[in-house]
């Protein structure tokens, strides 16, 4: 045993210890929580013109404000992305000014605690920081998670996984009662684009198994697992090239727009049109939709279109 | 100034060095920033004076205040800003209360001259000719760095793990832990052995170390004898009763003789405490001294030459061996090609390889202030003159594009701080692609994880087969960050890594248009 293992193993055994008596192994029990019935008519609420809060503001209202997801008392568990040392205008990790403001939504709805993670890609204090993120979250009341060391992901199963029949996932979401996930739209060099399924890639410890395994089918096997409850999909700074990093800001184009929908494939689908790809072109979108995680095809779909 | 005035002055300096130097290589929160680093830092000797040579740096003329100093107060330097000499001073002082009941105190030892010569000048002719191997060795600041970091660091990490244990129970994430990402077997073992040697002599024999083969040691030495003010007995107060002698931890004091070797004395003034008759005082000396009599110069100790050229042909052959094990980096389908990397990667403001190589003294302060962790300790990748100097691990980690913290923390130069700007384009290394290992090759699935992390988009991906898109790299943007390398999930072996430049280049900056897209905010959505 090195000394990286023992600190893990002592780590994982301190860990599990103190896991055992917070949350004696009921991890099933909030699926059950997350599959409620909405009083919104509305599959997509698309809106642009605006600033991130103001959009966000606007578009939540549609779905009957944040009440309708959080109620008192409730652990939220927020996932944007920050996977990039970068600053907000380079596009590569979701609006901090969004995060801020869905969280104040969240608490003003009578959450507990809204927690924020991301399994970042760089250096995950610089992201935390250089992307704004941190201080939003702070600044708005929420607490801001690590999640860069094993230990705070947890073994659950994928019962509808086709490649990704398990993973390990981040304790905070497993732990929490409602799942809202805010990715940002932006180009990705392997997957075309990266939107909200996409973004599910930031709570699993293993990423290099899904590249090595089929990456699209493991992001569609892995939207199976926790449905996030909102899905919010900040497209303001939209960077159109060189994605999932970004070399510049010449990369990004400024569209000031934002979806919301409660389903993340018609997000995906609606997002990559905004972006200028059909979503039959992506194939993650193909495969969750044949997986029936939900419609890709946008047609019979309810949306509300709001330009302000 | 009384005796014990003197000494309790020594202990207080020494301690207002000691403590941020060691906090400084064991600081895994990134608290110190470099400027102030680089000021607790200033006056360690040979980082100085290498700095000075490489840098041509009049910031960096902290050797030439230790030389002053050495020259007014003889080895002050020795006792009070040499962190390994608290080290040897707080081994010595358990072992001088666990062994209080057996036997007491040291003896005065003679001089071994040509030793100590010798372990001056070999370093320095290695340094001219343009190897700081021994300088690595012998430095007291870059072992004393070493051992900090390997061990004073994972306690620290443990602690602090520990309490994140606790915290995270309490579903509190405001203290997180902290992963060690590399655990390198032999710059520890090399580390270790080193740590015993210096333990046992100080144990055993006090500043033993410091006196006879500690180079910087034996230069201040010989300043020294030159010092303003001196430890003198004074021959009418004296009794020669030899308490002196047994409290001296230099073994330097001849009570018999009633002299003082000055070239060996570290100005504890555990001597002055503890004469009783105020018979040995630390004061100023215009006159020549019958203390730098030198009546033992033509002793030499055979035992001790043979002991060194035998230790170092051991080396030199546990190399050889340990040669043959070196460089190859050990996934579904596995990939099947190894990777011999020819050259390992230097830090970005190392110039080249070789430069590296040539002023580095692996004391591994870049090492503990790397926030990725990309830099650890090399055994071998550099060849037998480079071992323990960092090198770019991109199987740990990789060099994070906004960071340029090793330059600005370097105390001796090897690695110059550069503006971030010109880091962005200090091309370090090479990334080469092995198509044959790449998942899109072998598995027909789409993956792309390098060109995801590629800060230049040196690694881009191009159309391929079947809708898919495989990588390619570009020389020119690539910077040899080894973000791919990282991110590259196949295993055993990856299929991309990067090659290091052995001197480094310039990359191209990639500069792409704006695309000119107007966006109406007022036109339909495209659903």
């Amino acid at each position: 045993m090195n000394r990286r293992d023992f600190f893990r193993k002592s780590l994982q055994a301190g860990l599990l210890t103190g896991a055992a008596v917070t949350f004696p192994g009921v991890y099933g029990n909030y699926f059950a929580k997350s599959s409620r019935i909405l009083p919104s008519a509305y599959d997509l609420v698309a809106i642009k013109g605006g600033e991130p809060e103001a959009m966000f503001d606007e578009a939540i209202k549609m779905f009957g404000g944040m009440k309708a997801f959080v109620k008192k008392n409730q652990k939220v568990c927020l996932k944007p992305n920050i996977g990039w040392d970068v600053t907000p205008e380079r596009g590569g990790n979701t609006n901090p000014k969004l995060v801020k403001r869905v969280i104040e939504h969240c608490l003003e709805a009578g959450a507990k605690d809204v927690y924020v993670f991301d399994h970042t890609c760089d250096d995950w204090k610089r992201c935390y920081s250089n992307s704004g993120i941190e201080k939003a979250v702070k600044d708005a009341g929420g607490k801001i998670v690590p999640a860069d060391t094993e230990n705070y992901y947890q073994d659950v199963k994928i019962n509808s996984g086709k490649v990704l029949t398990q993973a390990k996932i981040h304790e905070v979401l497993l732990d929490s009662d409602v799942f809202i996930n805010i990715p940002i739209l932006k180009s990705h060099s392997s997957t075309r684009t990266t939107i909200s399924m996409k973004n599910l890639m930031g709570i699993v410890w293993d990423r290099g198994y899904w590249h090595r395994n089929d990456l699209h089918q493991c992001i569609a096997d892995c939207s199976t697992y926790r449905k996030p409850d909102l899905n919010i999909v900040d497209a303001y700074f939209v960077m159109k090239r060189n994605g999932p990093r970004g070399v510049s800001v010449n990369d990004v184009t400024t569209m000031k727009s934002q979806l919301i929908s409660t389903n993340m494939v018609v997000a995906d689908a609606a997002a990559a049109k905004l972006f200028g790809v059909e979503p039959d072109e992506i194939p993650y979108i193909k495969i969750a939709d044949a997986m029936g995680v939900g419609k890709k095809d946008l047609s019979s779909l309810n949306i509300k279109r709001i330009i302000m | 100034m009384s005796g014990s005035l003197l000494r309790n002055i020594r202990i207080i300096v020494s301690i207002i060095f000691i403590v941020p130097t060691t906090f400084l290589f064991a600081d895994i929160f990134g608290l110190i920033p470099p400027f102030i680093s680089e000021k607790i830092l200033f006056l360690q000797f040979v980082p100085s004076t290498l700095k000075f040579i490489a840098a041509i740096s009049f910031g960096a003329t902290g050797f030439v205040i230790v030389l002053l100093l050495t020259l007014m107060f003889g080895r002050i330097y020795c006792s009070s800003i040499c962190p390994l000499g608290f080290l040897q001073d707080v081994v010595n002082w358990f072992s001088k209360k666990f062994k209080r009941k057996k036997k007491s105190g040291f003896e005065f030892l003679k001089e071994q001259k040509i030793l100590r010569i010798v372990l001056l000048i070999i370093p320095i002719l290695f340094f001219v000719f343009g190897s700081v191997t021994l300088i690595n060795f012998l430095d007291p600041y870059s072992m004393y760095g070493r051992f900090a970091g390997n061990f004073f660091r994972p306690v620290l990490v443990g602690t602090n793990n520990l309490a994140a244990i606790i915290f995270n129970s309490f579903k509190l994430y405001s203290v997180y832990p902290y992963d060690l990402k590399a655990f390198n077997i032999y710059p520890f073992i090399i580390t270790v052995t080193s740590f015993v040697v210096v333990v046992f002599l100080s144990w055993e024999m006090g500043r033993l170390y410091c006196n006879t083969i500690c180079p910087v040691g034996t230069l201040l030495g010989y300043i020294s004898k030159f010092s303003f003010f001196k430890i003198i007995i004074k021959q009418e107060d004296c009794l020669s009763c030899g308490i002196c002698s047994k409290e001296c931890k230099a073994s330097c004091i001849d009570s018999e003789n009633k002299t003082v070797d000055m070239s060996r004395c570290v100005a504890c003034f555990d001597c002055i405490t503890s004469c009783p008759t105020d018979g040995i005082v630390y004061s100023y000396s215009i006159k020549k001294q019958p203390s730098i009599q030198t009546s033992n110069q033509s002793v030499i100790d055979n035992s001790k030459r043979n002991f060194i050229v035998k230790s170092s042909l051991y080396i030199f052959s546990l190399s050889t061996i340990a040669a043959q094990v070196k460089k190859k980096i050990v996934v579904t389908k596995p990939s099947m090609i190894p990777i011999f990397r020819k050259s390992a990667v230097s830090p970005p403001g190392s110039i080249s390889v070789e430069r590296f190589n040539s002023k580095c003294t692996a004391c591994h302060l870049c090492i503990s202030a790397c926030p990725t962790q990309v830099l650890q300790p090399s055994f071998l990748e550099y060849g037998f003159t480079g071992m323990m100097q960092p090198r770019m691990d991109n199987i740990a980690s990789f060099c994070n594009f906004e960071c340029k913290i090793c330059g600005d923390v370097c105390p001796t130069g090897a690695i110059l701080p550069i503006d971030l700007e010109k880091k962005k384009l200090t091309q370090i290394g090479k990334a080469k692609f092995v198509r044959d290992n790449c998942i899109v090759q072998t598995q027909k699935t789409d993956c792309g994880a390098c060109s995801e992390h590629c800060p230049t988009k040196a690694v881009h991906m191009i159309p391929f087969e079947k809708n898919l898109f495989i990588p390619e790299t570009r020389d020119d943007y690539c910077i040899g960050c080894g973000a791919c390398e990282f991110a590259c999930p196949t295993k055993p072996h990856k299929a991309i890594y990067v090659e290091g430049n052995r001197v480094h280049q310039t990359a191209k900056k990639n500069v792409e248009e704006k695309k000119q897209e107007k966006i109406n905010y007022k036109e339909e959505f495209p659903f």
